[in-house]
């Protein structure tokens, strides 16, 4: 009996702190917002040029995105439609999933729901977090995603890191010199890209805010129309109070 | 109107029917918020009912064409994302409600005589309900919907002899598939509402007949005045009428805000890897049933023999229909049951939840050593009843009711 007080009363203690350890890889945090525009606009720009080769997003419709996102139909017929394609189809990839899966191990997953499955900083990290490693077939690595099959394909962008990128890390300023000990991302690079760190970052958040709005696009109207329900619930509870206190009355 | 009603009532007994039900059914008066939640699983059950028809106008229950009507239903139909939220969020708020309503018949005794078989049909409620919400689990064809009905058709597996067998012809194939989906539809759009709907009207029915108990277990029928009405009753309609609906208010005001705003509930009532098409070759890392049925799952978890486990927990299911004929108190209400019964009732009640939460989570030697103590527990709670209720020094119950 004392064995097993002992055993609850040591557990609960090592239980919290169990629970707290059991985290995940360390990762930076963004907040995304999807009521920005001109991000989600050139999000799916990004997601045209370098993604959609190999990832389709074959639950979502092109006319969909273009009117969320408040761009004429012109211009999406010219610049993201290839051939035959009509605004009004679903956004599918012509890229043969057997063939796919020869290449890469497997075929690419769809990525309509990706921020969802995933979650935004997850892909954030994800874009971030490749490194050179010639072990593997394409020749480099994730520091989330160990042993990806995916090649870097925005290595023209990012540059290849020659480390493993530190995620994660809280940025810290020397307050003496001023100069930054301690930051985020990749801090030597095999290859250099043509885009600084920062445009990087910028041009990944861009597309993440846009899978997060593609995975839920009746998201702002969902809200929207919360919030009048919500408010006409608060005003049918004043009636509906009133109206039983009313009747109650006589009762003791 | 009334000559509408009268021709009508001639060739169908409604007036007698309202006032049987409704008018002239006396409920306690001092009934407090817990009795609030069987109005709620009717207003949860007739949501799930609407959105779920409008939800099969649009859904193709085949293994090729699920997921994707799915998100079609989520992005291409008229407001097809509210149907779909209202149904996903109202099974969890189903459970949610329906878990209260059986606490508050634990509290007060309910379940005693003369109200045993109100009781029972509350119980087959709960069991076809949970495997309502099973079987509609599979329907997205998500990884997890995917994984978790594997998980749970195989527990039959375990069983021995005909285990094998059984889970086979549950499934209808050598592992989860089409024909499993198709069936599960089948059963979960109408033949279980049926049951559901069956058994609702006989748990009223039975109801209305014993008439409703209240926070001090006290028989309000024992006390009526010269006209046959209990003194401390009071018709149902209009006083809990308008008394529900503000009830109903405040619950949708919440439910609407799961809705509206937070639909996956932090992965518990929409789990993430369910946002993953179905995938018979890859195991997801981390298999966890919906928050509904994870203290049966940590009980499972908890007993080394997966046959063993199995019997455990249907046995956990199945102790509770035994319930009125455990309680050997003379008084029906905690109110006036003494401490032993408060810690039992209290003992149970954290055993469940942590159950639940260990459900949840993966499972470590630490944590399965906790999930058994827990399940001694609740198990406890059941077999012990008949010797702690009756040794238990019980309060004198007032012949009136109390506030």
């Amino acid at each position: 009996m004392k064995n097993i007080i002992a055993f609850m009363l040591l557990s609960i203690f090592t239980f919290s702190a169990f629970a707290a350890v059991h985290g995940q890889v360390a990762m930076d945090h963004i907040e995304t917002d999807i009521s920005d525009q001109a991000s989600l606009q050139k999000g799916l720009s990004f997601f045209t040029n370098y993604c959609f080769g190999c990832h389709s997003m074959k639950y979502a419709r092109y006319e969909r995105a273009a009117a969320d996102l408040g761009i004429p139909h012109k211009l999406i017929e010219k610049n993201i439609l290839v051939g035959q394609v009509k605004i009004g189809e679903l956004m599918t990839i012509s890229m043969p999933e057997d063939q796919a899966k020869i290449w890469f191990g497997n075929p690419p997953p769809d990525l309509t729901l990706s921020s969802r499955l995933r979650g935004a900083d997850w892909i954030y990290n994800y874009l971030r977090g490749f490194y050179i490693d010639p072990s593997r077939p394409y020749g480099v690595n994730n520091v989330i995603f160990k042993d990806v099959g995916m090649p870097h394909v925005l290595a023209s962008l990012q540059g290849v890191c020659a480390e493993e990128p530190h995620l994660g890390v809280k940025p810290e300023v020397d307050p003496l010199s001023g100069n930054i000990v301690k930051s985020s991302g990749c801090h030597e690079y095999a290859v250099e890209g043509s885009l600084s760190p920062k445009e990087y970052d910028e041009a990944i958040y861009n597309l993440v805010n846009f899978l997060e709005y593609v995975g839920e696009p009746s998201r702002p109207q969902s809200e929207a129309i919360g919030r009048n329900v919500l408010i006409f619930l608060a005003f049918l509870f004043i009636f509906a109070y009133f109206l039983n206190k009313e009747y109650w009355r006589d009762i003791h | 109107m009334q000559k509408l009603i009268k021709w009508v009532d001639d060739r169908l007994p409604i007036v007698s029917a309202f006032e049987d039900h409704m008018s002239k059914y006396y409920a306690p008066k001092n009934f407090n918020v817990w009795y609030i939640f069987g109005v709620l699983s009717m207003v949860v059950l007739v949501n799930q009912l609407l959105t779920g028809i409008w939800l099969t106008m649009n859904y193709n229950p085949t293994s090729e064409g699920a997921f994707a009507s799915v998100e079609y239903i989520m992005r291409d139909v008229e407001f097809g994302w509210l149907l779909r939220y209202l149904h996903s969020t109202g099974a969890s708020a189903f459970f949610i409600v329906v878990y209260l309503h059986m606490f508050r018949g634990l509290m007060y005794g309910s379940y005693k005589k003369p109200r045993e078989l109100i009781w029972l049909f509350g119980m087959t409620i709960y069991l076809a309900l949970m495997a309502e919400g099973f079987m509609g689990y599979l329907l997205p064809w998500g990884q997890m919907s995917y994984w978790g009905a594997q998980v749970i058709v195989n527990l039959f597996g375990a069983i021995p002899w005909i285990g094998d067998d059984l889970s086979l012809w549950i499934r209808g194939d050598y592992l989860i598939s089409g024909v499993t989906l198709n069936r599960f539809f089948a059963l979960h759009v109408v033949a279980i509402p049926i049951v559901i709907i069956a058994l609702v009207v006989l748990h009223i029915l039975a109801l209305h007949t014993v008439g409703s108990n209240n926070p001090d277990g006290i028989e309000i029928k024992k006390n009526k005045d010269e006209n046959g009405i209990p003194k401390d009753g009071i018709p149902f309609h209009p006083y809990y009428s308008v008394h529900d609906i503000v009830g109903i208010v405040v619950f949708l005001f919440v439910f609407c805000g799961v809705v509206f705003f937070f639909p996956e509930m932090g992965g518990y009532f929409l789990e993430q890897p369910n946002f993953e098409p179905a995938n018979p070759l890859k195991t997801p890392d981390h298999i966890a049933p919906v928050w509904y049925f994870t203290p049966y799952y940590a009980m499972l978890r908890a007993v080394p023999d997966a046959f063993l486990g199995v019997v455990v927990m249907g046995g956990a299911i199945a102790i509770l229909f035994v319930l009125p004929w455990l309680d050997r108190s003379s008084v029906k209400s905690i109110r006036y049951k003494g401490w032993i019964s408060k810690l039992a009732l209290l003992l149970f009640v954290i055993s469940f939840v942590v159950l639940g939460y260990l459900g949840t989570i993966q499972t470590t030697p630490e944590r399965a050593m906790w999930a058994r103590i827990l399940t001694a527990v609740y198990f406890g709670f059941f077999i012990l009843m008949p010797w702690y209720s009756k040794i238990d020094k019980t309060k004198p119950v007032p012949e009136r009711v109390t506030g």
